[in-house]
């Protein structure tokens, strides 16, 4: 049941990025290029998304534990480090270079293409590294 | 900006939102595509797995499906009947691309979506900063590369 829910999870998700245009690099970088024809279709897409989710998590949280789980995993840090904010800069990087966060280019998959296959490697290597770097929690 | 384009925009980002709620009522878990991937390629816990690899399997679907049902129901830039959009650069630019994707989402725990959307959902001050470094630094990332390089993506 929980491979179940979790496939319902990213079937949302999937049809989501979809619909919203988010597995089209050029929308994506339309908002990112604020000083050109810009695009504002990536913030009606996060809007959306984050206030479904804001109301919708208050809702899920009322109860003790989740249907499937002992409890809810969230994560519990409130500071500030160079490791979150260096990383961040260097997936901006990446994001700006090719209009793909790794949700859009997973989802992707579907209509793949010898570049975006290439980045979906890469970006693999990239996670495998950062797990190397990484002090063991 | 025509209003259908905003519209599926809206549409798509609730449907992400409601994604996240569900795996949150589910399983108990931030709907954040690096983590569940990374975890799932990279740490495989035990017991943790499954549920990972039906997401992926959920996460490629989901845009399958709107291809078979054709109609239009994607939101490609300028071209009504597609789905999946073109790679902005070659396979070079994508792999130096992807390597940053990667090692940055990877060190600094989250993505567009763990950050970006759930973060910002839970009120989580990392996600905040975050997510107003991503997307700044992404903005002036394109405007070097787009109005300063000249050409590239």
């Amino acid at each position: 049941m929980k491979t179940f829910m979790g496939y319902v999870a990213g079937l949302l998700f999937g049809l989501g990025l979809a619909i919203s245009g988010m597995t089209d690099p050029a929308r994506v970088l339309g908002f990112l290029d604020v000083a050109g024809a810009w695009d504002p279709t990536l913030l009606f897409v996060l809007g959306g998304a984050v206030v479904t989710a804001f109301i919708g998590y208050r809702l899920v949280w009322r109860r003790d534990a989740p249907w499937f789980a002992g409890c809810f995993t969230l994560p519990t840090r409130g500071d500030l480090d160079s490791r979150l904010l260096g990383g961040a800069a260097l997936f901006s990087i990446g994001w700006g270079l090719s209009g793909y966060c790794p949700g859009p280019a997973v989802a992707s998959l579907g209509g793949a293409s010898e570049p975006l296959v290439a980045l979906l490697v890469s970006m693999i290597v990239g996670w495998w590294l950062a797990s190397r770097l990484k002090p063991k929690s | 900006m025509d209003t259908l384009t905003w519209i599926k925009g809206l549409v798509g980002g609730v449907m992400i939102g409601l994604s996240a709620v569900w795996l949150m009522a589910s399983l108990g878990r931030i709907a954040g595509i690096s983590g569940i991937l990374s975890g799932l390629i990279w740490e495989r816990p035990k017991g943790d797995s499954a549920w990972r690899l039906a997401f992926l399997l959920g996460l490629v679907s989901g845009p399958l499906v709107i291809m078979l049902a054709g109609g239009g129901l994607g939101n490609v830039a300028g071209r009504a009947e597609a789905v999946v959009g073109v790679p902005a650069g070659g396979v070079g630019l994508m792999l130096v691309a992807g390597f940053l994707v990667g090692l940055g989402t990877g060190l600094g725990s989250g993505c567009t979506s763990g950050h970006g959307v759930c973060g910002l959902a839970r009120l989580s001050p990392r996600s905040a900063a975050a997510t107003l470094v991503f997307l700044g630094m992404a903005m002036l990332t394109v405007f070097v590369s787009r109005h300063l390089a000249g050409g590239g993506a």
